[in-house]
């Protein structure tokens, strides 16, 4: 039985493989297509959806599926995002190729996010529910000050002239789309990475954090590790898109990464669903939409200024219509699965009844 | 059975998201549309914290520049053409202010960009329109850093250190001081821009800095360097600094028996300069972009359009700013003889004394606005105005 299970394991693996290359393939191709057909300014909330989706899921594992309330998920994103503007000016890194170069850099903004994660996680985490939200919280606003004092960093004035990926002839591909595909590369690694955590065995010790505290402890799971692990997974990938973030906006300031920044991933996730990757991602991409591209339009039609007091009321409307998230604690693919399992029912049950016809 | 009407009602539970989705698939096919572009019409950009915490700046600027526009479009625009703002809202956020240019530039196709107040916000947006070749006019961002990111980038402020040159002239020139004290924020940027300059600019004219000594932002209690200060008598103390802690150091200076003025930059506009200080502040000079107590015509009959327009509220500084950089942008829209980015470049680049609310501004070769400043002298609640002084 055991080495059955190994073997449907490892299958798994081998069968878990095509999806993400497929999806990170159709997302540089989405890529060369709005290079084609759409302006710079489409292109920029383009790869800003990117980065919200990674810093969206990323947070869902601490929020949603830990069930640990963080605050603090904008001073992980400020730690690699800063991180990274810093490498990229490190004439050390000038021998590797520039799309590499770039394709590289969201590890180093990981990295030491992660670390940051640790060094919060491992005493705060013991805390629970308004307080750790409290300490992260906190953490948050000591990145954000010791950023505002540090001049070779820029200080209050900030980090401005950024670079980012230029075009790689080489792979067809211009300054933009390269700089999509590297986002694109980033979202589908950090959403595959947590879909395959989240399913995995550690994955259901997460959710059994979240569920009773009590009961995960008595069936043997180290709560507070459990729950470290969870904080620097999800703070790795919030500097990975700290990362995407300081390369596409090329300019950072301590003044984005207030806690206002945390709340907006918040929202996402919240309307998305706590504990639903999948809705985390719909949800990013709607919230970086919205106000942007769809009330920015009805603002210029109409000629009146209502951006903000549309979404807050659209977000209102939608948490009083939907209080769970878009999609609740299910995925995209459970709904799928539903339908199938619906019509595979029916099928059962037309063919009983052709079995009973017969008898 | 159960099963599949949980399942249906699960998915028209997604109802409100598919919508959304659609929507904003509809409203990117509307925004990727090329719009008909009105050809009797010249577009101008302008972004800028129209909400958010410095909601202020933002609103104060843009009225400004809204009605500089409105006057030259009841003139009849600039040859027959209509001038159009379209104006974008950036919550005061730099990555969002990046954004609404990059929107303004790509999408809308203006001419021309004006804003940002915050040097953050038009140090994040300005790359944009250097990219793309069109001009943009920072009303009021003092960085020096944020002309030198391009030719395409202006502004219609003061730079930082210049009103160290203009105290400088006025302790020398105009209060015949001969033994300054400078006291500066280390810490500040600001400060130690306008007290270096200060400090040589004072010297070339004959004065003599007898001491100089600094503190940090935060602090309360400054007895031990005005001690120092005090043994040295100065005839008055430059302390470029903030209001918050200016009106502290005036009362202490008081205390300890000094009744030399104190002088400053436009880090002391604030009403509460005069509450922290009160009487102790009373007297000191400071420079500053604009007074509302300016007898100049110019002055006067912007306030009183100002009021007119806004519902008699008195324009502030960011205002004034506002109004000048839409006049500057105007007068060299109206010299090109084809409107194109570049033609706009080249004429806002040769601006020689346009007669601004704000003084005679002159671009120099470092896209910086070289014009005078005023200094007023605190007296209670108002700032008294004093003087202008050219460079």
């Amino acid at each position: 039985m055991a080495a059955l299970t190994d073997q449907t394991a490892r299958f798994n693996t081998l069968k878990s493989l095509p999806a993400p290359v497929v999806a990170m393939m159709a997302l540089i191709g989405l890529g060369v297509l709005f290079d084609n057909f759409t302006n710079a300014y489409t292109q920029f909330v383009m790869v800003l959806i990117l980065t919200n989706v990674v810093l969206a899921t990323s947070l869902n594992l601490v929020n949603g599926f830990t069930g640990q309330f963080s605050l603090g998920h904008a001073g992980f994103m400020a730690v690699g995002a800063y991180t990274s503007a810093w490498l990229v000016t490190r004439p050390e890194l000038g021998a590797l190729p520039d799309f590499l170069k770039f394709l590289l850099l969201p590890i180093g903004g990981g990295l030491l996010a992660a670390v940051a994660g640790y060094i919060v996680g491992l005493p705060s985490l013991r805390l629970r529910g308004d307080y750790l939200a409290i300490v992260t919280l906190g953490f948050g606003e000591i990145i954000r000050v010791a950023l505002l004092n540090s001049d070779s960093l820029g200080g209050a004035r900030g980090m401005y002239g950024i670079p980012s990926t230029e075009a790689v002839p080489a792979l067809g591909l211009t300054a933009f789309s390269a700089q999509f595909a590297v986002a694109s590369v980033w979202a589908v690694i950090t959403f595959v990475t947590l879909w395959r955590i989240v399913h995995s065995a550690k994955g259901r010790a997460f959710l059994s954090v979240r569920e009773d505290e009590i009961a995960a402890e008595a069936m043997g799971i180290n709560i507070t590790q459990t729950k470290v692990r969870a904080f620097v997974i999800s703070a790795f990938f919030a500097g990975v898109g700290g990362s995407l973030f300081a390369h596409s906006v090329k300019y950072l300031n301590p003044s984005t990464f207030t806690f206002t920044k945390s709340v907006d991933i918040i929202i996402m996730i919240v309307l998305g669903g706590m504990g639903s990757l999948t809705g985390s991602v719909i949800a990013a991409v709607i919230i970086t939409i919205l106000p942007e591209m769809v009330l920015r339009e009805l603002q210029q039609l109409t000629g009146i200024d209502l951006r903000m007091v549309i979404y807050s009321l659209l977000l209102i409307l939608f948490m009083i219509l939907r209080p769970s998230g878009i999609l609740g604690r299910l995925e995209a693919t459970d709904l799928w699965k539903m339908t199938l399992g619906r019509r595979k029912a029916e099928d059962r049950k037309v063919e009983g009844q052709r079995v009973e016809g017969k008898a | 059975m159960k099963i599949s009407r949980h399942c249906f009602l699960k998915i028209r539970s997604a109802m409100p998201a598919l919508s959304l989705a659609l929507v904003t698939v509809l409203a990117l096919a509307l925004g990727c549309t090329k719009k008909p572009t009105n050809t009797n019409e010249i577009l101008v950009g302008e972004f800028g914290s129209f909400s958010g915490s410095e909601a202020t700046f933002g609103q104060s600027t843009s009225e400004g520049v809204k009605l500089a526009f409105a006057e030259i479009n009841k003139k009849g625009g600039i040859n027959g053409k209509q001038l159009r703002l379209i104006s974008l809202d950036n919550q005061g956020k730099p990555e969002e202010a990046r954004a609404a240019v990059q929107r303004l530039i790509t999408q809308d196709k203006v001419v021309a960009v004006l804003g940002e107040v915050a040097s953050s916000r038009s140090l994040a947006a300005a790359p944009v329109a250097q990219q793309y070749q069109v001009p943009l006019i920072t009303p009021s961002s003092t960085n020096p850093k944020v002309t030198e990111i391009g030719d395409y980038v202006f502004r219609v402020c003061f730079i930082d250190p210049f009103q160290g040159l203009v105290m400088a002239k006025f302790a020398a020139l105009d209060l015949k001081k001969k033994r300054v004290a400078i006291l500066r924020d280390v810490k500040s940027d600001y400060s130690t821009g306008l007290a270096d300059v200060f400090a040589t600019e004072f010297k070339k004219l004959g004065g003599e800095i007898v001491a100089d000594e600094s503190y940090q932002a935060g602090e309360t209690d400054f007895k031990a360097q005005l001690t120092q200060l005090k043994g040295k008598k100065p005839d008055a103390i430059f302390v470029p600094g903030y209001y918050t802690e200016v009106g502290l150091i005036a009362r202490q200076t008081r205390q300890l028996g000094m009744t030399a003025p104190l002088l400053g930059g436009d880090g002391w506009d604030s009403e509460k300069l005069s509450e922290l200080g009160q009487d102790a502040i009373k007297g000191s000079y400071f420079s500053n972009h604009y007074t509302t107590e300016s007898t100049e015509p110019i002055v006067t009959n912007f306030i009183k359009a100002y009021r007119d327009a806004y519902g008699g509220k008195t324009p502030d500084g960011l205002a004034a700013l506002g109004y000048d950089a839409a006049g500057i942008l105007i007068q060299a829209i109206s010299r090109t003889t084809e409107i194109t980015p570049k033609n706009i470049r080249d004429e806002i680049a040769k601006t020689v004394d346009y007669p601004g609310v704000t003084g005679k501004i002159t671009i120099n070769e470092k896209r910086d606005a070289t014009k005078s400043a005023v200094v007023v002298q605190v007296d209670g609640k108002v700032n008294r105005f004093i003087k202008t002084i050219a460079p």
